[in-house]
């Protein structure tokens, strides 16, 4: 019975949150909105003992990717209100409705037809539940999928590298540099970057 | 496993993260914000990461947890990677929607 609760709130917010974010004409709004979901959707990872990635959620999404959001929102000035009832493309609103009633019937129609979640239990990877689920994620990270996990540590640098290389201000833009050495040094780590 | 037993089953995960999904769908294709495209984005990699915890549990193995992780990794990957080009159209063409990544060609 409280998981039954737990399910009915935490998915009430989700998907309050979720239509809040498709429809709510400001930006802002959009952002605080995903916010919500992102809550919802940690509380509901926390009722199936996924601990961890609960925590990960609130830290890495409402706490870095929608501050991102904000920050770029701020910092270019975008928050004006769309204009939801411009529609430039002719019937896309129609279109994308039932492109979304498509979606939802395939994969609800797939679930009825397969009966719900089939397949076999785990043998290998079966979670202790004796053991903290950090402890037991944290190993498995560091063994089974370590080459994966080196692997993101190089994606995140490419993405790091790439985001200053796309957000840098271009140089005809800049107009003369009051000061020599910057912009050599600009010169270098650029060439440095492309070579 | 009855679909609408006293307690909750994984496939209330599975319908949820469908219902979802298919609004994060279908806000990508109807907003024109670009800002809100990937908050859209950021939707559905969220309906399918609860699919993979659903399972996780439904089948008693921690790979899918680990499988959310990495999800959880690029998803940030993605997002600045696609903020940073959102910020260099628009910095060039304010008020741009998606329409205008066009003018991008050629």
């Amino acid at each position: 019975m409280p998981e039954l609760i737990t399910f009915i709130l935490a998915g009430a917010i989700v998907l309050v949150g979720a239509v809040g974010v498709v429809l709510l004409r400001h930006p802002v709004h959009a952002a605080l909105s995903l916010v919500a979901t992102l809550f919802g959707v940690a509380v509901l990872f926390v009722a199936q003992d996924a601990q961890l990635l609960a925590a990960v959620q609130v830290i890495v999404y409402a706490g870095a990717i929608v501050v991102l959001f904000l920050f770029v929102i701020m910092l270019l000035g975008v928050d004006e209100a769309d204009d939801l009832r411009v529609e430039p493309l002719v019937a896309q609103r129609p279109l994308a409705v039932a492109a979304g009633v498509g979606i939802l019937g395939l994969s609800l129609v797939s679930l009825f037809v397969a009966g719900g979640a089939t397949g076999a239990s785990s043998t290998l990877l079966a979670p202790d539940p004796a053991e903290a689920n950090i402890a037991q994620l944290g190993r498995l990270l560091f063994t089974e999928y370590a080459f994966a996990f080196e692997a993101t540590a190089i994606l995140l640098t490419i993405a790091v590298v790439g985001a200053v290389m796309l957000a840098r201000r271009p140089p005809a833009d800049a107009g003369p540099e009051p000061l020599a050495p910057t912009s050599d040094a600009e010169v270098t780590d650029e060439s440095e970057v492309l070579s | 496993m009855s679909f609408l037993g006293s307690i909750v089953t994984p496939n209330w995960y599975l319908v949820l993260a469908a219902v979802l999904f298919t609004i994060g769908a279908v806000g990508l294709l109807v907003r024109r914000n670009p800002l809100v495209m990937f908050m859209c984005v950021e939707l559905m990699l969220n309906a399918v990461n609860l699919t993979f915890v659903a399972f996780s549990r439904a089948l008693n193995d921690l790979g899918g947890q680990a499988v959310v992780f990495f999800v959880m990794v690029v998803a940030a990957a993605e997002v600045v990677v696609g903020l940073a080009i959102v910020v260099a159209v628009l910095r060039r063409r304010p008020l741009a929607t998606a329409d205008d990544v066009a003018t991008l060609k050629g």
